[in-house]
């Protein structure tokens, strides 16, 4: 299927896509993914805040029920693959975006798969924290607020940031799967091309690119949570 | 000495599902005493610093500071932790913060104080310490005698009326202990009222005003230091000061 892959055609025709598609495709990419992310991290975060300081040993103990039903929604939604929970999610899609076609709408789809993903990174992110240090703020008499804002989120910092990246590389992930029933952006263009008219130069383009934006933001991600690891020694 | 009770056990209970681990606690301190809790691990010295201060509930009795319950509604559990200070054996000072924030978050968060004031009593106590140069550093450049230093400097900062000291040097090397202790001679020299869990027992001989001798969940012995370590009143604590001598044994003959 390959054979073709670079015969002068493919090549003239490739750079035109470039030139013309590709543009707008990785800047549509990068708009959803952070989009998404961003709207993930606001509803995620909370939840797994809620989750490690919920407990009965928690900070802020909230009732057991509610505790159980939080933990089997993400595990729900979780587990449903995401290409159906796309479709499942088309009625709420359409009530906010008014259309569940095109780059914008996908985000909704996007952020319902990925703030129980979230939710559990930061979940394990804040369970990393040393107990002891939230006792010793308790002893000072923090309410609980006090001491989820003052001492559990910044104590664990490093360790969102670089969840925060695990999340941002599931979510293009996602978003190039989106390309498949309505998303734009890269993974439009690979499927469209690639798949569907067997283009595949093109399609191994979209993936080079996806690749790196995926190590750039990676690469972001660790450094800045290096950077403010305050136990690690200064190279 | 004053006469004012500060700090007021009675009856105090604490059950961890069957194992009873205080069995009726009855302690009264006054203001600017210093009262050393020894005991064999075990027997109940940390939980009691703990049901102090609200950081565990206690099955029974009460614990009252200033005539105010700790083991009451939950609002004014927060007031009177912030009368207590509190120093653990782990330091537990905040890893992502330097020096000065551990120090100042309390004070300025928690009791509401103006940061700058804050940050004038930290600068006097990070002086008295000797770790004034340190204070934008992070706990991880400190020693393990530094940082517990610092930890007593963040309770300090509370202007709390009772310090309790949970084995604060257990963790430390020997030669760091000394200057962890040195900093709570001066503070029972200046008149704090502390209670202090230790094993260094030079150092309770010489820091205390009353000796709490603690087993099974009881105080089997309350008496002044040099009655205690002379002449121990009980078998039980004739035994454990005995864990502390050695007898040569080496007899040359391989």
């Amino acid at each position: 299927m390959f054979n073709d892959i670079f015969s002068s055609g493919a090549l003239i025709e490739a750079w035109q896509i470039i030139q013309t598609q590709f543009p707008l495709a990785i800047w549509e990419t990068i708009y959803v993914t952070i989009l998404a992310t961003v709207f993930a991290i606001l509803i995620g975060l909370p939840l797994g805040v809620l989750l490690v300081v919920g407990e009965k040993s928690g900070v802020l103990p909230i009732p057991a029920w509610f505790l159980q039903v939080l933990n089997v929604i993400i595990n729900l939604l979780r587990s449903v693959p995401f290409l159906i929970l796309m479709i499942l999610v088309f009625p709420l899609t359409r009530l906010i975006v008014g259309t569940v076609v095109g780059t914008t709408a996908s985000i909704v789809p996007l952020v319902i798969a990925a703030f129980p993903f979230v939710a559990r990174l930061a979940e394990s992110s804040l369970r990393e924290v040393n107990p002891n240090i939230i006792e010793m703020a308790q002893s000072t008499g923090a309410a609980p607020l006090q001491i989820i804002i003052k001492v559990m989120i910044p104590e664990s910092i490093p360790s969102l940031i670089s969840n925060a990246a695990i999340a941002f590389t599931t979510i293009l992930g996602y978003s190039a799967m989106s390309g498949i029933i309505g998303g734009g952006g890269l993974g439009k263009i690979a499927i469209n091309y690639g798949y569907y008219r067997y283009k595949y130069l093109i399609m191994v383009l979209a993936v080079i690119l996806l690749i790196l934006i995926v190590q750039v933001f990676q690469s972001i991600g660790t450094h800045l949570s290096a950077k403010t690891d305050k136990r690690l020694k200064r190279k | 000495m004053e006469n004012k009770i500060q700090l007021q056990v009675s009856n105090l209970k604490k059950q961890f599902g069957s194992e009873t681990v205080l069995d009726g606690i009855n302690l009264d301190i006054h203001k600017g005493e210093v009262v050393v809790v020894l005991g064999p691990s075990g027997c109940g010295k940390s939980t009691l610093l703990r049901c102090i201060n609200g950081l565990e509930t206690p099955t029974g009795g009460t614990v009252s500071v200033d005539g105010i319950e700790v083991t009451s509604s939950n609002k004014k559990i927060t007031q009177i932790r912030q009368k207590i200070g509190m120093v653990f054996q782990s330091y537990d000072l905040f890893p992502h913060k330097n020096i000065m924030d551990n120090i100042t978050l309390a004070p300025v968060k928690v009791q509401k104080r103006p940061r700058k004031e804050v940050e004038q009593d930290a600068e006097r106590l990070l002086k008295r310490v000797g770790l004034w140069e340190k204070r934008k550093a992070f706990p991880r450049e400190l020693s393990g005698g530094q940082k517990q230093r610092v930890a007593i400097v963040r309770a300090l900062c509370m202007k709390p009326e009772v310090m309790l000291f949970d084995e604060v040097t257990a963790a430390l090397d020997p030669e760091m202990v000394r200057e962890v202790l040195e900093v709570m001679l001066e503070l029972a020299d200046r008149g704090m009222t502390m209670i202090i869990v230790t094993h260094e027992m030079q150092f309770a001989r010489v820091v205390a005003d009353r000796i709490i001798f603690l087993e099974g969940g009881k105080i089997q012995e309350e008496s002044s230091p040099e009655e205690f370590f002379t002449n121990p009143k009980t078998q039980r604590a004739k035994d454990f000061l005995q864990t502390f001598t050695f007898e040569k044994r080496k007899t040359n003959n391989i």
